[in-house]
């Protein structure tokens, strides 16, 4: 063989590597994102289900992205809905939250071995419009070339300019736990 | 030279795959559609009905006022001695149906409706500018006859509303929406009235801020149908929200809130000349208090 057919069977290697890391995304659109914020003396549950949060993942590097519509939060009571869109998260302004990180332990997971692990997730988490770095830990459970994510992480509504009046004050809380189940599928491109 | 260009060639979908930092973008754009919401604080600009429903397994209780006019001074404290009431429920059935009850202290009418949003403006995936919605309102009078020795028939004691509302939330802050509206009554006060009155109404609201906001309601009958004295119903008013409950305060030239009474039978204009020359408002003060019980609990919550 001569060198220059060498290099080209090293290049086509290489190219073929690249092919396979970019397949190596994996998704979902029904993820489940669930939120509860209610205060300890309500006599109410101030809590609400998306079951449209996506994600993607890039296994390669371990970038996450997330994003959810505020809209399609449902709650129990139709008008906690509409005030929560209206008066709260201003959803006709800030439609979205998103989340764009990625995995911060990632010797700790391995996403190409069937397993669970705990996994650290950095980066920034965007609701009503306003950014601010956080870290969340959750459980990643690889089975079958598909990802499971539980996760849970509290909110601090000031953090995000959230303001509770008053009046609601002993319903809404400081803080709104949010709970995430996905299950990522392989992207095929 | 050669190598370079091959290096290049191969190593570009690596440099791409580097770029795509925006991964959601992959996922393409949003595949639900996005419906305009609370394009009116409740069901009602003031007399009439706006292009929101009562959501599904809702039920709304309301409490109306209207009270005699402005003008009869601290005596009737500006009227509100003079109060007619109704009351009545609205229940959300499905996402696009709505229906109601509801009773008049005025003329003791009962009254009832059906809803049915037809398009539903959204954006997104699905793209439609306007909201449009048919109502199908039906009273009937049952104070006693006023001549009871004449042939009185049940008949005369009904009356039916079709209308239809489209409506556009343009942004946060501005509704508009259009009401074509028939009015049918099976006996008119005069041999001149028309038995089918044709009206157009136009209503909108302006959010002030997120709890308060400003709605105006106008219902225009093209002249020829009424031979009584008439006047086009005006009314302004504020939707000011407080939880559980939304407050409508206003002003309005019609002591009625049944829409054959509104539409056709409203007699005062805001400021006219009485008889005596001198200047009279057929101004009152009105109030709606909306209250919202959850019945049927949406089963998706898990």
């Amino acid at each position: 063989m001569t060198t220059i057919k060498k290099q080209i069977l090293l290049f086509a290697a290489l190219f073929a590597l690249a092919s396979s890391l970019s397949a190596q995304k994996f998704f979902t659109r029904d993820g489940k994102v669930k939120f509860d914020a209610t205060a300890e003396s309500s006599p109410e549950q101030i809590e609400a289900l998306s079951n449209t949060g996506t994600c993607v993942l890039d296994a390669a590097t371990g970038k996450m992205q997330w994003a959810v519509l505020i809209k399609n939060f449902q709650f129990e009571k139709a008008l906690m809905q509409e005030h929560f869109n209206e008066n709260y998260m201003e959803s006709g302004k800030y439609p979205k939250a998103t989340f764009d990180g990625k995995i911060s332990n990632p010797d700790a997971v391995d996403l190409t071995k069937d397993g669970k692990y705990n996994a650290s997730v950095t980066g920034k988490l965007t609701i009503h419009g306003v950014a601010k770095e956080v870290t969340a830990w959750g459980v990643i459970t690889v089975e079958k070339g598909a990802f499971r994510i539980n996760a849970g992480f509290p909110v601090l509504l000031a953090d995000y300019k959230i303001s509770i009046p008053g009046l609601v004050a002993d319903k809404v809380g400081k803080e709104a736990k949010v709970l995430i189940d996905a299950t990522l599928a392989p992207m095929s491109k | 030279m050669k190598k370079l260009y091959f290096l290049f060639f191969f190593l570009a979908p690596l440099f791409l795959n580097a770029q795509d930092d925006d991964l959601l973008s992959l996922l393409g754009d949003d595949e639900t559609p996005n419906y305009a919401t609370a394009s009116f604080k409740t069901n009602r600009v003031i007399n009439g009905h706006s292009i929101e429903n009562t959501a599904p397994g809702v039920l709304d209780f309301k409490i109306s006022h209207r009270f005699t006019q402005l003008r009869q001074g601290l005596y009737d404290i500006f009227g509100l001695d003079g109060a007619s009431i109704r009351f009545g429920f609205d229940y959300g059935i499905t996402d696009r149906l709505m229906v109601g009850v509801g009773r008049s202290s005025k003329e003791k009418i009962i009254d009832g409706f059906a809803k049915y949003k037809i398009l539903r403006q959204s954006s997104g995936s699905r793209n439609m500018p306007v909201t449009l919605t048919y109502l199908i309102d039906s009273q009937i009078k049952t104070v006693k006859f006023s001549d009871a020795e004449r042939d009185n028939k049940f008949t005369s004691r009904m009356y039916f509303t079709h209308q239809l509302l489209v409506g556009r939330k343009f942004n946060d802050r501005f509704t508009l929406q259009l009401m074509p509206t028939l009015v049918h009554r099976n006996l008119t006060t005069t041999p001149g009235d028309k038995n089918d009155v044709y009206a157009i109404g136009i209503a909108g609201r302006a959010k002030l801020t997120k709890r308060v906001a400003f709605n105006a309601e106008y219902y225009y009958v093209p002249d020829g149908q009424l031979a009584t004295p008439f006047a086009n119903s005006l009314s302004v008013g504020f939707d000011i929200e407080t939880g559980g409950h939304v407050f409508q305060l206003h002003l309005t030239n019609s002591p009625d809130m049944t829409y054959k009474g509104f539409i056709t039978e409203t007699q005062e204009e805001w400021f006219f000349k009485g008889s005596d020359g001198r200047m009279l408002s057929g101004l009152r003060f009105g109030f709606n208090i909306s209250r919202v019980f959850t019945i049927v609990k949406p089963k998706h919550l898990n």
